[in-house]
């Protein structure tokens, strides 16, 4: 056992790692799937064309998957333990509003670090 | 590429693509770093990211192994987390399909959030361009992000766990992806499938093995679509 000390500066872990099965088993099933969940479509029907009902879903992929996986993070981010926290909040809101004004992609990631940073050191 | 005209293409995609090195490059530190906090090799943790190539699915696996969980479901977690590179590669079938099968598979393999969001709005707004200018375009727009997440992973991963909390690079991923979503949202389709995503998301959180993230990605592509339906019925769609 380790002190409670010790593990919360993440030694317990660097110490132990993991049994080189269990994370080669990870790596090796990982990559092999995710290439299959890449490849199924563009390797396997190639330029036979897709239905239109299809192409209409897949129109909104990327606006109804990325804010799913943003969403959680941010109303309950891991870093605070999933408490809310005002200055992730306010740099969510920040990054939206600007990336919506801008529509620039660069533009609105540095108005989001920027709140956050500043929230951060006003807030302690 | 096997034209000059290809080349050209590629070296526009590598300047459209450049900004997010400043996206991916962080995110590739913390993961270097959370990594090697978690007590991965520094081999294990750059075979990990040169394979899989998955930021987000990436952290999940870490995430979860973290906490001790069963092997088979750190896979299907992190794999659920990449189904959206199935529907990224559908939704890019129809202009790269004809592609000769080698550069469809590297393709499959640098398929991410940013060479795909700088690809479907290149290949939309210039509808005329030829397959190789196409591959051109997508390869070249992904290179300065898998250059920048490899190597800063490895400076994260050796770096470990001298960075303070106090940099919050926790939060780079969610900034990052909401200002790639944000100038996405073109349409009243777009906006509802966004809200909805957003929506489902929160009311699922409670949910096993990120399935929550699978259902509100479904139902917000329905949402979408169906939006876009209604819409061009009634002609309001432009």
């Amino acid at each position: 056992m380790t002190p409670p000390e010790a593990s919360a500066l993440g030694d317990t872990a660097v110490a132990a790692g993991f049994a080189p099965l269990t994370i080669w088993s990870v790596i090796l099933a990982l990559a092999l799937g995710s290439f299959l969940l890449r490849f199924v479509f563009i390797g396997f029907i190639g330029d036979r064309p897709l239905p239109e009902w299809l192409l209409r879903h897949l129109r909104y992929t990327a606006v109804a998957v990325l804010p799913a996986l943003v969403a959680p993070l941010v109303v309950w981010p891991p870093a605070t333990g999933g408490e809310p926290d005002l200055a992730r909040l306010a740099a969510a809101a920040v990054t939206i509003v600007i990336g919506w004004i801008s529509r620039n992609v660069l533009i609105a990631i540095f108005a989001g670090a920027a709140t956050l940073y500043t929230l951060l050191y006003l807030l302690g | 590429m096997s034209s000059p005209r290809a080349s050209a293409y590629f070296w526009k995609g590598f300047r459209d693509g450049t900004p997010f090195i400043f996206v991916a490059g962080p995110f590739g530190l913390l993961f270097g770093v959370l990594a090697a906090e978690a007590g991965l090799k520094l081999v294990e943790t750059m075979t990990l990211t040169a394979t899989v190539f998955a930021g987000a699915a990436q952290f999940t696996a870490l995430q979860l192994m973290k906490a001790d969980t069963p092997t088979l479901i750190v896979i299907a977690s992190a794999l659920a987390v990449n189904l959206r590179m199935a529907m990224y590669s559908a939704s890019l079938t129809p202009f790269m399909g004809a592609a000769p099968m080698w550069q469809r598979a590297l393709a499959a393999y640098l398929m991410v959030d940013q060479s795909y969001a700088l690809s479907i709005v290149k290949f939309e707004t210039e509808p005329k361009l030829t397959v190789p200018q196409r591959m051109g375009y997508f390869f070249g727009s992904v290179t300065p992000v898998a250059v920048a997440w490899n190597l800063m992973t490895l400076l994260g991963a050796q770096v470990g766990g001298s960075i303070p909390d106090s940099f919050a690079l926790d939060f780079a991923m969610p900034i990052a992806f909401l200002a790639m979503v944000t100038p996405m949202l073109r349409t009243p389709a777009h906006l509802v499938a966004a809200a909805v995503s957003i929506t489902i998301a929160l009311l699922t959180a409670g949910l096993p093995y990120n399935l929550g993230l699978i259902v509100a990605g479904l139902v917000a592509m329905m949402a979408g679509a169906r939006t876009e339906l209604v819409l061009r019925r009634r002609g309001l769609w432009t």
